[in-house]
């Protein structure tokens, strides 16, 4: 079912009599839930852009890849650079900016930056019951009231279909260059990145592949990029051997969108960790291929077709998600990873009271 | 304002719940003599006072499980606190109400400068978190005016904010984890030191939420490498418009300020005449601070320079040494002190699209104008958030009240040009009867459900951020 506008969405969510599984482009859900198909495709179009004020509020069916043109058309951008999960996931499909949102999608700029929900400042969304709920609005700073704009980025349509999105936008920097650091071990790399992190030359991208390089970028005005690029160079000397990299922005959508892993057979699981444990988890994972984002934040890998890789790691802080697996393995393991009790006891509570009969999206989250 | 009629079960059983509260607290940390009490009858908004019928100062998240478990079978209201100095009555007591301060929770538990994060306990002020990793180069980016007094508790319970969130955001997007307790006394942890959630981000929506969910005992905050250096600039403007229309020219030409304050003339005299900061004379001024090595800060000045030229500046006054940048930041941070010593005065905080700050400027002049009250502005232009601070006399019948009104006014304007009712000070007690002119019923209706969700019987903070006659029916059926 495709709705043309706010109201219809409501009314379809209001009259619909079971599951309903919730759809933007169809490029980056782990696994698509069951049930009718909702699709917010037609909820399509930017309605305010005011580069002065860094604001950009558009339907939730808007293509990503509408609003970064128009963006870079003032010069601006999403800082959080959201990822394409197509090649990774084997899908067709044009992301939408609603879909961004509910994956709370967020790319290598997340160490500098933040992530998508850090630069989410107002949603209009529709509950399981058909009502309409807005929060946040359009400008940069506002705590008046609970801030359900968090709760709803991530909330992977389980709490409502969002239908308008607001966000703060940023200039795109005039120059970039990436550092490349090659031959060192995941340990090695992890601490040259969290060294170059801690220093006040603004690292805006940190990543590994293991056996590979690991990269270290700039942006800003040219002549800051430049410098800092030198003091940076000079700070990893201890490392290695620091080479300027010939294409940055390649490196870093292969980096953001996974490029490694694609048409490689195997399940892509994405984990959450402190930055400082990645090589130990990577290592205990065992995994066909390894890569290390946001100073080893954020690890992706490649583990053999039907691996319990909660299981295999045990406990360790962080978590892990299954992004890509045959459909019998993630029905059995689950994308989501599961919550200690207190915590998802929460969550369920939350999903009750937005969804009372239970019909968003249903089980995707747990 | 009207808090809730106390209940007299509560009162009449007030001994026995506070030799529980002793019980349950083996240290001397429950403090029930009226004379004391009254140390706690009201935060930085002064106007209202209330003394709560116990306070317990908790040493650890197990402590504070532990009363709270007292209080949930009680059935007594909780108001937690962290330093007092919300000044939006977030911390406002109940007559009926046990306060749980985190004043005793100060210890830095973990510092990992290689994950850079911190893992502290609440109590701490948000500057002693700097203090304790700034000699490691690092530092906490929050930078609430308050910052030497507020502590992490209440920071986290307000989202709070301050002069360089232009660039480092406010406390939710430096915030990764916390330890916290709910009303009933369960202990759960959200996040840690990695960035983000796996499930429903739960964090967000606690970090904000003015004491309301739960009491949260510890957090893992995120600290930032020190810059080579800042220097501020001030730009002095022969009008309101042409300072707002530099402000947006600034943003837009890709020069990322860590801050932009605005001073207009009635705050620009007031900070003269206490702080003597060699302001120029002029209808409106911006502080402009930018950071980096001493190359890249010259050359953010020269665009900022080229920039304001095209307006006309009345100054351009760059910071040559320390000590001027000093006298730059001076009168600024001198502007709450400055506006104290002329009058009593209630500080706003609505935010607006930075659009619509020559409308909203002329529009509070006009309304200052209707009640006869003077209003001086002194606001963080880089995001829109005001700070109309409002002159009356608390000793003249009838001050506070129109006082009140015209802030009222001020904000339902806020609220009109496509803003919001508070930036960074939280709703608490003092915008909580607005709530109504920026929210429709759905919409709050939405915000109980997850205070229905963590704290079912409505008994934390409940007096807040809603509406009496909007949360009675879930207080009175809880």
């Amino acid at each position: 079912m495709r709705t043309e506008s706010e109201a219809e969405l409501a009314e379809a969510i209001r009259s619909a009599t079971g599951p309903l599984a919730i759809r933007g482009g169809g490029t980056r859900a782990p696994a698509p839930a069951s049930g009718d198909r909702l699709d917010t495709a037609g909820l399509s179009g930017v309605v305010l852009h005011e580069p002065g004020a860094l604001t950009l509020v558009a339907g939730a069916g808007t293509p990503l890849a509408e609003v970064e043109a128009l963006l870079a058309a003032e010069g601006q951008r999403l800082p959080f650079e959201p990822p394409d999960m197509r090649g990774l996931l084997g899908r067709e499909g044009i992301s939408t900016l609603g879909g961004v949102t509910a994956a709370n999608a967020s790319g290598p700029r997340r160490v500098q930056a933040g992530a998508c929900r850090d630069h989410l400042i107002g949603v209009r969304f529709v509950d399981g019951s058909g009502t309409v709920i807005r929060n946040g609005g359009r400008v940069m700073k506002n705590v008046t009231g609970y801030d359900l704009v968090k709760l709803m980025a991530g909330s992977h349509g389980t709490l409502g279909v969002l239908t308008e999105l607001s966000f703060k936008v940023l200039p795109t920097p005039e120059a970039e260059t990436t550092l490349a650091i090659d031959g060192l071990e995941p340990a090695a790399a992890v601490a040259a990145m969290a060294a170059a992190l801690s220093t006040p030359w603004e690292v805006s991208g940190a990543a590994h592949h293991v056996g590979g390089a690991a990269w270290l970028r700039i942006e800003g005005f040219a002549a800051s990029v430049a410098y800092r690029a030198a003091r940076l160079a000079e700070a990893l000397a201890p490392f290695g051997s620091v080479t300027e990299a010939a294409d940055s922005r390649a490196i870093w959508r292969a980096v953001r969108d996974v490029e490694p892993f694609h048409d490689r057979p195997g399940d892509v699981w994405r984990l959450s960790v402190r930055p400082s444990e990645a090589p130990e988890v990577a290592g205990r994972a065992g995994a066909d291929d390894a890569l290390m984002d946001w100073g080893g934040g954020r690890l992706w890998l490649l583990m053999p077709p039907g691996t319990d890789l909660r299981a295999r790691l045990g406990a360790f802080e962080g978590h892990a998600m299954l992004l890509r697996a045959a459909p019998q393995t993630i029905a059995q393991l689950g994308s989501f990873p599961p919550e200690p009790a207190p915590v998802a006891t929460l969550s369920a509570g939350l999903r009750r009271r937005f969804d009372p009969r239970g019909i968003l999206n249903p089980g995707l989250m747990g | 304002m009207e808090l809730p009629e106390p209940n007299p079960q509560i009162l009449a059983r007030r001994d026995q719940i506070v030799a529980r509260l002793r019980a349950a607290l083996p240290g001397n940390d429950v403090i029930s003599d009226p004379a004391e009490t009254r140390a706690y009858e009201c935060d930085a908004l002064t106007a209202y006072r209330c003394a709560p019928m116990a306070v317990v100062l908790p040493r650890s998240t197990e402590e504070v499980s532990a009363v709270l478990r007292v209080c949930h079978e009680e059935g007594v209201p909780v108001v937690p606190r962290g330093a007092g100095t919300s000044l939006a009555g977030g911390s406002l007591p109940t007559a009926d109400s046990v306060i749980i301060g985190v004043a005793r929770m100060r210890e830095v538990l973990e510092i990992d400068t290689a994950n850079r994060c911190v893992r502290v306990q609440t109590g701490i002020t948000n500057l002693a978190v700097t203090g304790a990793v700034e000699d490691r180069g690092f530092f906490y980016a929050p930078d609430p005016s308050s910052q030497l007094a507020c502590a992490i508790a209440g920071n986290i319970a307000m989202n709070s904010g301050g002069a360089h969130c232009l660039k480092y955001g406010v406390t939710t997007n430096n915030l990764l984890g916390v330890t916290m307790v709910l009303m009933d006394g369960t202990v759960l942890r959200l996040g840690g030191p990695w960035m983000d959630a796996p499930g429903l981000d739960l964090l967000g929506v606690v970090c904000g939420s003015e004491g309301q969910l739960g009491v949260v005992t510890e957090a893992w905050l995120r600290i930032l490498p020190k810059p080579e250096g800042a220097r501020p600039v001030l730009i002095a403007f022969g009008s309101n418009e042409v300072a707002g229309a530099c402000v947006a020219d600034i943003i837009r030409a890709g020069i990322l300020p860590v801050a932009i304050e605005f001073m207009d003339r009635p705050c620009i005299r007031a900070c003269e005449d206490f702080a003597h900061a060699g302001y120029p004379d002029c209808e409106a001024l911006l502080i402009v601070e930018v950071e980096g090595s001493e190359a890249e800060i010259g050359e953010q000045i020269g665009l900022i320079r080229q920039i304001a030229a095209r307006h006309d500046p009345v100054e351009f006054r760059e910071a040559g040494s320390a000590e001027e940048a000093g006298r730059i930041w001076l009168g600024r941070k001198s502007a709450f002190g400055a506006m104290g010593q002329i009058a009593d005065y209630m500080c706003l905080d609505g935010t607006i699209p930075v659009s619509a700050l020559p409308l909203v400027l002329r529009r509070i002049g006009e309304l200052s104008r209707e009640f006869g009250l003077d209003v001086a502005n002194v606001f963080h232009a880089g995001d829109g958030n005001m700070h109309p601070l409002i002159l009356f006399d608390a000793n003249k019948p009838g001050d506070l009240e129109r006082c009140e009104a015209l802030g009222a006014a001020i904000l339902r304007l806020c609220v009109e040009v496509g803003g919001c009712l508070s930036g960074e000070h939280g709703v608490g007690i003092e915008k909580r009867d607005l709530m109504v002119a920026q929210f429709d019923p759905a919409d709050m209706e939405a915000q109980m459900r997850v205070k229905d969700c963590f704290d079912p019987h409505w008994l934390l903070n409940a007096a807040k951020v809603f509406p009496l006659q909007v949360s009675a029916p879930r207080r009175v059926a809880a």
